[in-house]
């Protein structure tokens, strides 16, 4: 059996370097979004992946929790989101400048 | 614990064969239980409302689903022009396939009787009879309702025009609402049996029960709340009625499969039923002890075979029987009940059975336990009720006169 | 070639082409369709390495409601149009930049994965696990030496239970930070989504149609018909 761990690894980098180019990239604030839940979905497989090489669990406990704040994260993103484009239809991330204050 | 017995000696040839013959046997089963399961509900509704029901079809119109299967085969099938087309070809399949796959952690049949271990001998393997038995198990029937709502919500989406997109909306609002309901029901019964595993809890239901004569259910172990939640939001989750709002023909034009003609709605129309058919299943396998009953004479597998069948048909009849008789939710009456009736029900009832589990554990007395922590729920029932009025109030008083709250 | 290198691949194809989706793709209903396959795909990956319940929480909790609530959001909203690329206030700079620093990120993880290879993990584990290993072992090695220290899954204690039982001990307080976040989070969003002010009165009267300056005006058209 090959030895999967840099393999694992690299999917895992390519995934966060494909999500910050998007984030990047793309203006739409919801598509950004999403490029950073594919930041951090690469993320999670790196944990995963380290705490399999290391034959510890912490690695799982770690990326329980980064989900449920990618959760909460999600959810006041997207009510900002709403909140702004309900006040000037068809926004853009630069648009989202209201916010500064 | 541990996984299906199966694969406990490494995987060679015979137990690839004999997974791929549990597959076709599962696929096929499936079709026809969904066949007979849209004959079975039109002619009980038919019962019920006193007239005879399809009966031209082959003996008794068993071929009827057969025979309006053909006919929607048949059927122009056309995409409106607006129409997002590949997403407009996906979303039947995304509803149907989940349908199948809930499928596979059930237990249907198994040694279960007088202490067995639930499996079956095939060939000189021994094996349990449900597809797949991974190690968290219920889990896997959530995350197959979770994906059944993109078919739902793509599919109005897709088609393109404002009716189908808003009471996809709306199907959609209504199967997550649910899923919150149903996973706490879920948690419940985890509790009281241990294990997430499918086939550890109908062994654990297959044990001696409380006064001895009573089955170790988990309708029994939970003390009948969370299979009542259970039951109200699997039928929710599944847009049955009472619940079917947004598939209704009399409201918004027929909903989310306005656009759908002839496979296709053939598809999601399948998806539906199939649904109703795992979903009992799963109802069978949480609360009502799966295939686990005596077995008196001959072998035990048939007899789980038996129980098993009896059990899921009370859930079938069930459902068709909701569909007869009860009117529809309307839709915020819908929401009102799951997010402010069920979901704190389901996590007060949680914490109940904890309390009860902790204090037995512990060596508290249960008498003691169990009214204390009765008084705390309904103190904190009491408390969210008032918080909730006054919010309420707070938001009738800042309008104007006159105004209407949006 | 055993199943996980099978696995491995297909779901790294699927995950990548996922990825691709979401960042080219025009409409973000698609994107957000890439997305779930580039998360199922990653859950499948999950389970390939034995984090069974990461795997169904993965599903659960990612694909059947984040990405939704994120689809309600583009459907209510309708963001769908295409993003004007004169509307950049750099301009086509701005995304080149961008795309020269996610290369420059990628060469950097490729090259510490690569020339690191197996031996960039460094330390020891953390003492959090059971029976804890007072000495690091290797990956190399990929020793299972001490059966129960740290160790992801036996055959006798499922993944499920081991995990259980490290949050609701050793990071019993991270758990209920995280559930007041989530308590937050939700009010805000409640908060933040509350439209108080903007109540439609109710209009006096219904502009009715029979006043009867339009009927007249319906008339006189008519007669002008006729008479042409």
């Amino acid at each position: 059996m090959t030895n999967l761990d840099v393999p694992y690894l690299v999917l895992a980098g390519g995934l966060f370097a494909v999500g910050a180019f998007g984030l990047l990239y793309r203006r739409n604030p919801l598509v950004m979004l999403m490029c950073v839940e594919l930041m951090l979905n690469a993320v999670n497989l790196t944990f995963v992946t380290f705490g399999r090489m290391m034959n510890d669990l912490n690695g799982q406990v770690i990326v329980f929790f980064v989900l449920v704040v990618a959760a909460a994260e999600v959810v006041v993103g997207l009510a900002i989101i709403v909140a702004v484009i309900r006040r000037r239809p068809g926004a853009s991330a630069d648009d989202l400048k209201v916010l500064r204050g | 614990m541990g996984g299906d017995p199966l694969f406990s000696n490494g995987v060679d040839l015979a137990v690839v064969l004999i997974v791929i013959v549990k597959v076709v046997v599962t696929f096929v089963f499936l079709l026809i239980a969904t066949m007979l399961m849209v004959w079975f509900e039109r002619k009980l509704i038919g019962d019920m409302q006193n007239r005879i029901g399809p009966n031209r079809a082959g003996p008794w119109g068993i071929m009827q689903t057969l025979a309006d299967g053909i006919k929607l085969f048949f059927k122009e099938h056309f995409m409106p022009e607006r129409a997002h087309s590949a997403v407009f070809v996906l979303a039947p399949f995304l509803s149907f396939v989940p349908a199948f796959l809930l499928f596979a952690i059930v237990p249907v049949t198994g040694n279960f009787a007088d202490g067995g271990n639930g499996t079956v001998e095939i060939f000189g393997y021994t094996t349990y009879v449900q597809l797949a038995d991974p190690p968290i198990g219920i889990l896997f029937a959530l995350a197959m309702s979770s994906v059944a709502v993109y078919g739902v919500m793509l599919a109005g989406w897709s088609s393109g025009s404002k009716y189908p997109l808003l009471g996809s909306v709306r199907a959609s609002a209504q199967m997550c609402s649910y899923e919150a309901a149903m996973g706490l029901a879920v948690v419940g019964v985890v509790l009281v049996t241990g294990t997430l595993e499918t086939t550890q809890m109908v062994l654990v239901q297959a044990g001696p029960g409380p006064f001895g004569w009573v089955p170790n259910w988990g309708i029994i172990l939970t003390a009948v709340i969370p299979f009542v939640i259970f039951v109200i939001a699997g039928t929710a989750e599944l847009n049955r009625p009472p619940f079917d709002l947004v598939e209704a023909e009399q409201e918004l034009v027929g909903g989310f499969n306005t656009e759908y003609s002839s496979i296709r709605f053939a598809l999601f129309f399948l998806a539906e039923f199939m649904n109703t058919i795992t979903m009992s299943a799963i109802f069978v396998t949480l609360f009502l002890g799966g295939p686990a009953g005596p077995a008196p004479i001959g072998p035990a597998w048939v007899w789980g075979l038996v129980w098993f069948f009896l059990k899921l048909f009370v859930f079938l009849f069930m459902f068709v029987w909701f569909r007869a008789t009860l009117p529809r939710f309307r839709y915020d009456q819908l929401m009102h009940l799951g997010w402010r009736v069920l979901i704190p029900l389901a996590l007060g009832w949680l914490l109940l059975l904890a309390t009860g589990h902790i204090a037995s554990d512990q060596g508290w007395p249960l008498g003691i336990a169990i009214p204390i922590a009765l008084v705390v729920m309904a103190a904190a029932s009491g408390l969210i009720r008032v918080a909730s009025r006054r919010a309420l109030e707070a938001r009738l008083a800042e309008l104007e006169p006159g105004g209407v709250v949006l | 070639m055993s199943v996980q290198l099978v696995v491995f691949f297909i779901c790294a194809l699927i995950a990548l082409f996922g990825a691709g989706g979401v960042v080219w793709s025009r409409s973000p209903v698609h994107s957000a369709l890439s997305l779930v396959a580039t998360l199922f795909a990653i859950a499948v990956l999950f389970l390939n390495q034995n984090a069974q319940f990461l795997a169904a929480v993965q599903v659960i909790v990612y694909t059947g409601a984040i990405v939704i609530l994120i689809l309600f959001v583009i459907m209510l909203l309708g963001v769908d149009k295409l993003e004007n690329l004169a509307d950049e206030p750099l301009g086509i700079g701005f995304r080149v930049a961008g795309g020269v620093v996610a290369v420059a990120l990628l060469a950097v993880l490729l090259a510490v994965f690569f020339f690191g290879g197996r031996t960039i993990v460094t330390g020891k584990p953390a003492q959090a696990t059971f029976g804890g290993t007072s000495t690091y072992q290797p990956i190399s090695q990929q020793a299972v030496s001490n059966p129960q220290a740290g160790v992801i899954d036996t055959a006798d204690v499922p993944n499920i239970n081991l995990l259980g039982k490290q949050i609701f001990t050793q990071y019993i307080l991270a758990f209920e930070v995280t559930a007041a976040l989530l308590t937050i989070a939700v009010v805000g969003a409640v908060v933040m989504a509350h439209r108080s002010k903007q109540v439609q009165p109710i209009p006096d009267e219904p502009e009715s149609l029979d006043s009867g300056a339009d009927l007249a005006a319906i008339d006189a058209a008519g007669e002008e018909v006729r008479e042409a």
